[in-house]
């Protein structure tokens, strides 16, 4: 597959399978546009969570092309992968904060693997930490935080770095629905500055509180994709987008 | 991602975790047995040097007077030859005082006849040839002589401590291999306990060698410690020996002391132990992250 750019990250007929298996996911093609909200759905084992990991570059696929940020990363020495890891942000389903660090480490982690300054690290994290309404908290390590501040830890860790394209599996899948919905705003304003969002869910409620959102609908390892609008996307004016704003703070009221 | 923040990634047992002990005691050993080799070295040098350029003239003559004369002409031509640096007669009494475990006290002279011996230095090594010399030199005089190199008879002594030598080296090379290998287990025992936090330090972006760098740190720290630790009873065993040796007395064994590079050598101990464990973490690291994508 030759390199499109322009493109957050394009699939090409890919297939996975796990040993000998067969395939979790077949001829999967789609390409994300930068700025656009995207919500993955399906049913369980449908291949989401399999389609993510091919997403934050945990995976390579066993067959087809994935193009991200205008190269191939399937050819690209592992060596090279770090880098683009770096433009990703993911929230995991089950967070994955590390135990032993309080939420303010936990949400510097990604700027420290960067290679920044402490001296210029507690600007950031310190917004970040207001941004999710979890100031008082910031030295409480994740044993001690209830699940929505945890998930709020999980989000504001994925989205410090200002990631071009944003990852979620499941995240609001832990919280009330209000929360849910607060958490959604705060994707839609990190969307608002000109990261790609994918969020996997199962909650069909929330689809319709994004109303620009793209649907990918996977069904036993196949991307359904009626209209098109996968493959071929209407484009985002990317003059609509301004990626050195600061986040909003009226991204939610926890 | 750098300094203390990068280690504080992997949760630090120190003393809590099994790597400090485990370095400690093979730091100990590992100075015991090269303390033990450098010893042996140093002592086989010294007889060596002492007893290289000596030579033993035997007169084994049964009749005293002859006996006495033969060693007097030997001694004489001896101490004229270019080659002799000193020649003394060893005095009766010293050899019946080195035979009197053997004969008793008091034993007849007569019934017994027991060779002079002559204690020869030469001004360089008792090769077969300077001795072929002196052969010649007392044959007239003395037919009744027989010149032996000090170092023959030390022959099979030197053998056994060139042998104790390899084994102590031996020994030094197998603890670091033990060293190693309980570093290794210990570093991928750390790498199963803390797989969810190199998983996501690696997804965020990290790379080989900065997750590396964390468990070198970690390891480098703990065999810093056991390494002072294992360096500090590995001196105090030496010394504690050495001591008792030094008691001894004997001319020999005096001559296997330390020099102070020999200390110098035995503190740098820690240092390789510590180099040893911090490849080895890095190498486990390493090895393990490259089955990651």
């Amino acid at each position: 597959m030759s390199p499109r750019t322009g493109e957050t990250i394009a699939f090409d007929n890919v297939g996975l399978r796990y040993g000998t298996d067969r395939e979790v996911l077949s001829d999967v093609s789609f390409t994300l546009y930068p700025g656009s909200f995207y919500f993955l759905t399906g049913a369980s084992g449908a291949g989401k969570t399999s389609l993510l990991r091919l997403l934050y570059l945990a995976q390579r696929p066993s067959r087809g092309g994935i193009s991200m940020f205008g190269t191939d990363v399937i050819t690209l020495p592992r060596s090279r992968l770090p880098a683009f890891r770096r433009r990703l942000g993911v929230v995991f389903q089950d967070f994955r904060l590390v135990p032993h660090l309080s939420a303010f480490d936990n949400i510097a982690l990604p700027l420290r693997v960067a290679g920044m300054r402490e001296a210029d690290l507690a600007g950031p994290v310190s917004d970040m930490l207001e941004w999710v309404g979890l100031t008082s908290r910031a030295h409480a390590r994740p044993a001690t935080l209830s699940g929505g501040e945890q998930q709020r830890v999980a989000i504001a860790r994925a989205v410090i770095g200002r990631p071009d394209l944003l990852v979620a599996d499941e995240p609001t899948g832990n919280v009330d629905p209000e929360m849910a919905l607060k958490l959604l705003r705060l994707f839609e304003a990190l969307n608002r500055l000109g990261t790609t969002v994918v969020v996997a869910t199962h909650d069909v409620h929330l689809l319709r509180k994004v109303p620009d959102s793209l649907i990918m609908r996977l069904d036993k390892g196949r991307l359904s994709d009626p209209t098109g609008a996968l493959r071929y996307p209407p484009r985002r004016q990317m003059s609509d987008i301004d990626a050195d704003a600061p986040l909003p703070r009226d991204g939610g009221e926890f | 991602m750098r300094g203390d923040r990068a280690s504080q990634l992997v949760p630090q047992a120190r003393l809590a975790g099994p790597i400090p002990w485990v370095i400690a005691i093979m730091v100990a050993l590992t100075v015991i047995a090269a303390a033990g080799g450098l010893a042996l070295n140093n002592l086989a040098q010294t007889a060596q040097s002492e007893l290289s350029g000596g030579a033993t003239v035997q007169i084994v003559e049964a009749l005293p007077l002859e006996r006495s004369r033969q060693a007097q002409a030997s001694l004489a031509l001896l101490l004229q030859h270019p080659a002799v640096v000193s020649a003394a007669r060893v005095p009766d009494e010293e050899l019946e005082q080195l035979l009197e475990p053997w004969l008793g006290v008091g034993a007849d002279r007569e019934a017994v006849p027991i060779p002079a011996l002559i204690d020869v230095r030469l001004r360089s090594d008792a090769t077969e040839t300077q001795l072929d010399s002196l052969r010649t030199l007392l044959a007239e005089q003395a037919p009744a002589a027989r010149i032996d190199a000090q170092s023959a008879w030390l022959r099979p002594v030197f053998s056994a401590i060139s042998s104790l030598q390899w084994l102590a080296l031996a020994l030094v090379v197998l603890l670091g291999l033990t060293s190693a290998a309980a570093v290794w287990l210990a570093a991928r025992s750390a790498l199963g306990t803390n797989r969810n936090t190199i998983e996501v330090v690696h997804l965020l972006g990290g790379t080989d060698s900065q997750i590396a760098r964390i468990f070198q740190r970690s390891v480098g720290f703990d065999a810093a410690l056991g390494g002072a630790a294992g360096l500090a009873l590995g001196l105090i065993a030496v010394f504690v020996i050495g001591r008792q040796f030094a008691g001894l007395g004997s001319g020999m064994v005096a001559g296997g002391g330390l020099s102070w590079i020999d200390w110098v050598l035995l503190a740098l101990v820690p240092a390789f132990g510590v180099i040893i464990a911090v490849l080895t973490a890095r190498v486990t690291v390493m090895g393990a992250l490259r089955r990651m994508l």
